[in-house]
């Protein structure tokens, strides 16, 4: 592959899709998918050919456009947006592209969820077939990769991407270029690239819609990030609870392998990578990087302690470079434009754009790419469109377990790696849960906790006995049956799994309690002191409503 | 590289020593016979820095470091014993008794076990966290062994020195948090694992009664392990 074929496919596609004067994009990921977007698909199809308009008009399934709680939707060539289409709504689109939008279906996109986006990672989604190496293509696609491997040294990519400034999406915001450049200085003839695409939290699935909407994509990334370390094996882990991400990643290999874009040898260089897929069972602490690791290596997916990091001692104790889905998303972009470009984005210490998954009390639940340093409130109650049924919003809760929940005196504040840690959260891999006045905190901080619990690996014990202790004490506070003693012992227990535990998940997992005692502080007391749940959720004795 | 490239000097509890730079802080602090406790450590066998009980203190940083995986680096200043260290470590020793039924005067290891020793040197008189009480097995099926699941602390010893010393790998964990337990082959009983070769190495390193011979007393039921720095040795030796 050189430089010229690529522009040749990208031409020959463009070409091939400029003959169609008409174009519905249907969405087929996950979320449109499960509310029969499929069948309006098969429908549009079968409509255009008794139309006889096979020529001119055409259907794409194209990737996540966002708004998922209005799916299915299709969007057209001209920039109309469909929301909630059924299949029987195919007969009147088909007809309608010649007279003009089915305004019963239109869905405004001069709306905040749309304007106030910013579109990095996402920018193909919702565009492109993600089953088509073309499409990606005919977008600029692997322009990146062959413009690092032909004309930057890897050195120069490091520096690219250092400048740029951008930090780990996968939580914890390690600067990226820091770490590949560990890992390039790292002595080694065999070297690893790893994509963690082990997205775990409850209400995140900003990987999942990466993967399935424009998988070349990460390949790229991870392309351009193994010759910038010197890696020639790669591992891409996904959870099993994703299986259309992974076929679609799997065809996306395949046809990249076809091209010769992966493999030996790559655009004539010397560079070769080989990426395979690794399947996680389904194990949340197997996000964490050891644990992944001993995953990948076929062993119990447990944490062990760190030095040696990675960097140093990673996949068959060889140097690896790990990074989240979305970090490796970002790199084509930042070669390609480089790396002052991407640093003009976003806040002095948090470069570029955020993918977040809106979920919970919020009307428009779905996809969205903002630039870092927005406030929570342009998020939740423009881009979000607000709470719905006329309620009010308590709090919203970044990071997932490992987060904490923040009220509303934080709604104006910058969403960044800095605001958000010292604000008693975390940004996390972008899971954003929005709660409302109906809930009581008490019993989201248990639910957390419970996920904690289950989810810990029981390798060391503060994690091990420790969260069941919180659990348990969470519960005893929720079924109004708790002393002013069980408070001691829950900041006692929260300190400890937060100080003594081995790796993040245990470390982290007091966070929803600690950061609910911290601004909800009264409910804990009403529970404890009044035994009354002033949201009403928490039963007697039972141990809570769920 | 010179010899005194490898040699380091730290501080430890404000006390000055020397140690090769391979070293471990609790490996330092053993030789000078400064007291840092721990479960799941035994010398011969690698370590998993799980039990947390050996953490310390590292001026200059916040976070604490396990002794047992922490090499010694040259100007360190270590502090293995402050009142912080001694309410977590305690809690943490609290907690492990609230998880399975320890219960003394029944164990056939009352008066060896590490963490009876433990919990009386760390001075815990009562545990303040409710206990559990869970319903666990004993399997008994083995001809000379049996293993307590009510008094196993899933220090692992067994898991690793199983397929570390005796390379036959008949021990290994199964299930996820509380629910961990310590299984035989593919989760079957003992007596008719067809990798157990026998040997026994598993019981003399369990640091409690979760593993035990048949037929000893009390009194008798002394973990030996004098084999296990011999075959240490022995294997450096040879390599």
């Amino acid at each position: 592959m050189t430089p010229e074929e690529l522009i040749e496919i990208a031409e020959a596609e463009r070409e091939a899709q400029s003959e169609y004067a008409h174009t519905f994009n249907v969405c087929v990921a996950a979320g449109c998918l499960s509310c029969q977007s499929q069948s309006v698909k098969d429908a549009l199809d079968q409509e255009i050919k008794t139309h006889g308009l096979e020529h001119t008009c055409r259907t794409k399934g194209v990737g996540c456009m966002g708004l998922c709680s209005e799916g299915p939707l299709v969007s057209t060539e001209k920039g109309t947006l469909y929301k909630k289409v059924a299949a029987s709504d195919a007969p009147e689109l088909v007809e309608s592209v010649e007279v003009g939008p089915v305004s019963r279906l239109v869905c405004p996109t001069d709306m905040p969820f749309f304007q106030k986006q910013k579109k990095i990672v996402l920018e193909n989604s919702g565009v492109i077939d993600a089953e088509r190496m073309e499409d990606y293509v005919a977008a600029g696609g692997y322009s990146g990769l062959i413009q690092a491997l032909t004309e930057m040294t890897p050195a120069q990519v490091i520096e690219q991407v250092t400048r740029s400034g951008l930090r780990g999406r996968g939580g914890a915001g390690y600067p990226t270029g820091l770490k590949w450049s560990t890992v390039a200085k790292a002595q080694s003839t065999r070297k690893f690239a790893i994509c963690n695409a082990d997205e775990g939290d409850p209400g995140a699935f900003m990987d999942r819609s990466v993967l399935e909407s424009d998988p070349h994509r990460v390949l790229e990334g991870m392309l351009i990030a193994a010759y910038a370390v010197g890696a020639s094996e790669g591992f891409i882990y996904v959870r099993a609870e994703y299986p259309l991400a992974i076929k679609r990643l799997r065809t996306a290999i395949r046809q990249a392998e076809r091209l010769g874009l992966l493999g030996g040898n790559i655009c004539g260089t010397r560079f070769s990578f080989h990426i395979d897929l690794r399947l996680g069972a389904g194990a949340f602490v197997c996000g964490e990087e050891t644990a992944l690791i001993a995953s990948i290596e076929g062993r119990r997916g447990t944490p062990r302690p760190r030095p040696p990091y990675p960097a140093q001692a990673g996949v068959f104790d060889e140097p690896t470079l790990i990074n989240n889905v979305e970090t490796y998303a970002n790199v084509p972009m930042i070669i390609r434009n480089g790396g002052d470009w991407y640093a003009r984005i976003g806040t002095e210490k948090s470069k570029g754009t955020k993918v977040f998954a809106l979920a919970g009390r919020i009307q428009n639940t779905g996809l969205v790419e903002v630039p870092m340093g927005i406030t929570l409130r342009e998020i939740v109650f423009e881009i979000g469109g607000g709470i719905p049924d006329g309620r009010n919003f308590k709090a919203v809760q970044t990071g997932g377990p490992s987060g904490g929940c923040l009220p509303g005196q934080f709604l104006d504040m910058p969403v960044d790696y800095e605001s958000l840690a010292k604000a008693g959260s975390i940004m996390g891999s972008g899971g954003m849960i929005v709660i409302d006045d109906s809930a009581c905190m008490v019993d989201v901080a248990k639910y957390f906790m419970d996920f904690c619990m289950t989810e810990s690996c029981g390798k060391c014990i503060p994690c091990r006995v420790g969260t069941y202790q919180v659990h348990e004490l969470l519960k005893r506070i929720t079924g109004c049956e708790s002393t002013p003693q069980d408070m001691s012992m829950l900041q006692e227990l929260c300190d400890l799994l937060k100080t003594t535990s081995l790796c993040g998940l245990g470390q982290s997992s007091p966070n929803p309690v600690l950061s609910t005692l911290r601004y909800f502080a009264d409910e804990y007391k009403a529970h404890v002191e009044d035994h009354n749940c002033p949201a009403g959720v928490c039963g007697n004795g039972s141990g809570g409503a769920r | 590289m010179t010899v005194a490239a490898g040699i380091k000097t730290l501080k430890i509890d404000d006390r000055d020593f020397s140690a090769r730079a391979q070293e471990t802080i609790l490996d330092v602090a053993r030789q000078n016979g400064i007291f840092i406790p721990s479960l799941c450590e035994l010398k011969g066998l690698s370590e998993v820095g799980a039990c947390r009980l050996c953490l310390v203190e590292i001026k200059g940083s916040n976070r604490l470091f396990p002794a047992c995986v922490t090499p010694v680096e040259e100007g360190m200043e270590v502090t293995t014993n402050s009142e912080r260290l001694q309410r977590y470590r305690r809690s943490i020793l609290e907690l492990l008794f609230t998880e399975r039924n320890h219960v003394c005067s029944v164990c056939v290891s009352n008066g060896h076990c590490e963490m009876q020793t433990l919990a009386q040197k760390l001075e815990i008189t009562h545990v303040r966290f409710p206990y559990r009480y869970p319903k666990a097995e004993v399997d008994a099926s083995h001809q000379r062994f049996v293993v307590d699941h009510n008094r196993c602390i899933l220090c692992s010893r067994c898991v690793r020195v199983c397929d570390e010393i005796e390379g036959a790998h008949t021990w290994d964990l199964k299930g996820r948090g509380i629910h961990v337990r310590v299984i035989t082959d593919l989760d079957e009983p003992w007596g008719s694992s067809e990798t157990c070769t026998g040997c026994g190495k598993c019981v003399h390193v369990c640091p409690t009664g979760a593993l035990f011979e048949k037929g000893r007393s009390v009194a008798e039921m002394m973990k030996r392990r004098q084999f296990l720095p011999y075959l240490t040795l022995m294997r450096e030796d040879r390599e």
